[in-house]
């Protein structure tokens, strides 16, 4: 049966791709200013792992930081503009199954994070020389972490009814979720209350993992931080497609 | 033969609004069909759970016989709806929009139908505007051109000439009636009931979710009844004229008959008082009139 899923998928790509100043060389920029002010400062003051100064500790957290706040942006925003403005209907009115619908947003949004934390991680290159590892664990982490976040951000936008609830949930749960997730820092420098908290935040297992595709190195086994984030795509997805397939706040 | 759009006990309800009302409703294949009711009456409700849009609560809503919700892949793809929000995308230009909507129905080789739809549409001069960029006018062509790119057997315009200039709505017409003549269904709402009464076989009128009647044009009219004598006179109007009815216009006495029987006498007793006729005008009720009446009266 001929399918609507590429079309889909290709649209939501052109989406960011057009206005890509404000949606790629934005994050990107942002990043950079990361880089230029914490590993410029703390460079030569710290080794959170053996033979790994901060900037190189640094850099690849916040290119896997980037990337799943973009993912989330791409579908959160797409959508929740859509719905707004009313030219969801397009894509409703079309003969799309609940998983092509779901599954265009979020391969959409692996890309736009995907593209996001490689550029990161090429402006960054005067700060360190990156060299990877074990690169089927990072690009795994890479893509089941931006997948998550993309569902997410689908999940996001099919619940709230306006831009700014949109908004606060950007602020109150993505921002603290990602930046308390071991960005900045190894959890091991951590009290040990912080420590066990932050082995709450699934966020963490997807830092560390992606972290662990480049130094070899990590906080917690990839193994399980691979489990616990393929657990998380695994239920986020699920609970957008029963959203998806119920026509949560798209149909009456 | 089956039919083009079947709607079975359709029930729907926002809220404490009944929305629909046990609606049954079908139109055959190749109808032009008028779907006419005042703001509010379940129109484009009654649309959008053909669309998808809305869920029934109780009933069965088919499209060319596929069930709006169990085989809703199939029954989409042979519907092409122009919704009545004026909607669109801002990222897109109009041919982008075009091929993305054809995209959507898994048509990604559409060009050739693409340019006929836009020319028809008069819309190839603004193939690659933005839609930011058109007119209100202009939107509205785009919307009705993505609803016929994928050409749909059945295809429904929700007051699809709303605010749209004389040179376009002619235009839209003669397009949809081709569409028409070549075994296209078209479903038209609109307010303009001019344009239904010309354009449509058959027309549904709904009020407050139910269909209080069904019939071609010139049949509803005919349940009328009556006409009107406009008449501008010089001397008093008679007393025994003075029926449940009348009402002054301007200079001119409104006189309603029954049928033609009646215009003789009516004259008569005109001349019999002395009234000299100096303009006379035989108006016929048309759907105008028919819809005054109807949603006027109790159901």
């Amino acid at each position: 049966m001929m399918t609507g899923f590429p079309t889909l998928f290709y649209k939501e790509v052109l989406r960011f791709w057009k206005v890509a100043l404000q949606t790629v060389a934005a994050p990107v920029l942002t990043s950079l200013l990361y880089v230029l002010i914490f590993a410029n400062l703390l460079d030569r003051r710290l080794e959170v792992y053996p033979g790994v100064p901060y900037a190189m500790f640094l850099i690849p957290g916040l290119a896997m930081m980037s990337a799943l706040q973009n993912a989330f942006a791409n579908s959160s925003s797409s959508l929740i503009q859509s719905k707004m403005t009313g030219n969801v209907v397009f894509v409703l009115l079309a003969p799309l199954s609940h998983l092509e619908f779901l599954g265009a947003y979020v391969l959409a949004a692996i890309l736009r994070g995907v593209i996001v934390g490689a550029g990161v991680l090429l402006v960054a290159v005067p700060f360190w020389a990156p060299t990877v590892r074990e690169p089927v664990w990072l690009i795994a982490f890479c893509v089941v972490g931006t997948g998550t976040f993309g569902a997410f951000g689908l999940i996001a936008a099919l619940v709230v009814d306006k831009i700014d609830q949109m908004a606060a949930f950007q602020n109150f749960v993505i921002m603290p979720l990602t930046f308390l997730s071991g960005v900045f820092f190894s959890i091991h420098s951590l009290s040990e209350f912080w420590q066990k908290a932050s082995h709450l935040n699934p966020v963490f297992y997807m830092i560390d993992g992606f972290r662990y595709g480049f130094f070899g190195v990590s906080d917690v086994a990839p193994q399980i931080s691979i489990s616990i984030t393929l657990a998380c795509f695994a239920t986020i997805f699920a609970i957008a497609f029963v959203l998806v397939a119920r026509g949560h706040k798209l149909r009456a | 033969m089956t039919a083009a759009i079947e709607l079975a006990g359709v029930n729907k309800q926002f809220g404490t609004l009944q929305a629909l009302a046990d609606v049954d409703l079908t139109v055959q294949q190749g109808e032009f069909f008028g779907l006419l009711g005042p703001n509010g009456a379940g129109k484009t409700t009654l649309i959008s759970i053909l669309a998808g849009l809305a869920r029934a609560d109780s009933g069965v809503a088919k499209i060319l016989g596929h069930n709006v919700r169990t085989q809703y892949r199939l029954a989409r793809r042979l519907l092409g709806v122009v919704p009545q929000e004026l909607v669109f995308d801002p990222f897109f230009t109009v041919r982008e929009a075009l091929r993305i909507q054809s995209g959507y129905f898994g048509l990604r080789q559409n060009d050739d139908w693409i340019e006929e739809v836009m020319h028809n549409l008069d819309l190839t001069p603004k193939a690659d505007s933005n839609m930011r960029a058109l007119s209100g006018g202009m939107k509205r062509r785009v919307l009705v051109a993505q609803a016929l790119v994928h050409k749909p057997p059945v295809i429904v315009l929700d007051e699809p000439t709303a605010g749209v200039d004389v040179e376009l709505r002619r235009g839209l017409w003669a397009f949809i009636k081709r569409l028409n003549a070549d075994g296209h269904t078209v479903v038209l709402t609109t307010h303009y009931l001019e344009e239904a009464e010309t354009l449509c076989g058959r027309i549904a009128m709904l009020k407050e979710g139910r269909v209080i009647a069904l019939d071609s044009a010139a049949n509803l009219v005919r349940t009328l009844h009556s006409l009107q004598l406009k008449v501008r006179i010089e001397g008093v109007f008679p007393e025994q004229l003075r029926i449940e009815g009348v009402a002054s216009l301007g200079d001119f006495h409104v006189i309603p008959l029954r049928d033609y029987d009646e215009l003789e006498p009516t004259l008569s007793v005109l001349r019999t008082c002395g009234c000299r006729i100096v303009e006379l005008d035989l108006q016929q009720p048309d759907l105008e009139d028919v819809f005054i009446h109807l949603m006027s009266r109790d159901h």
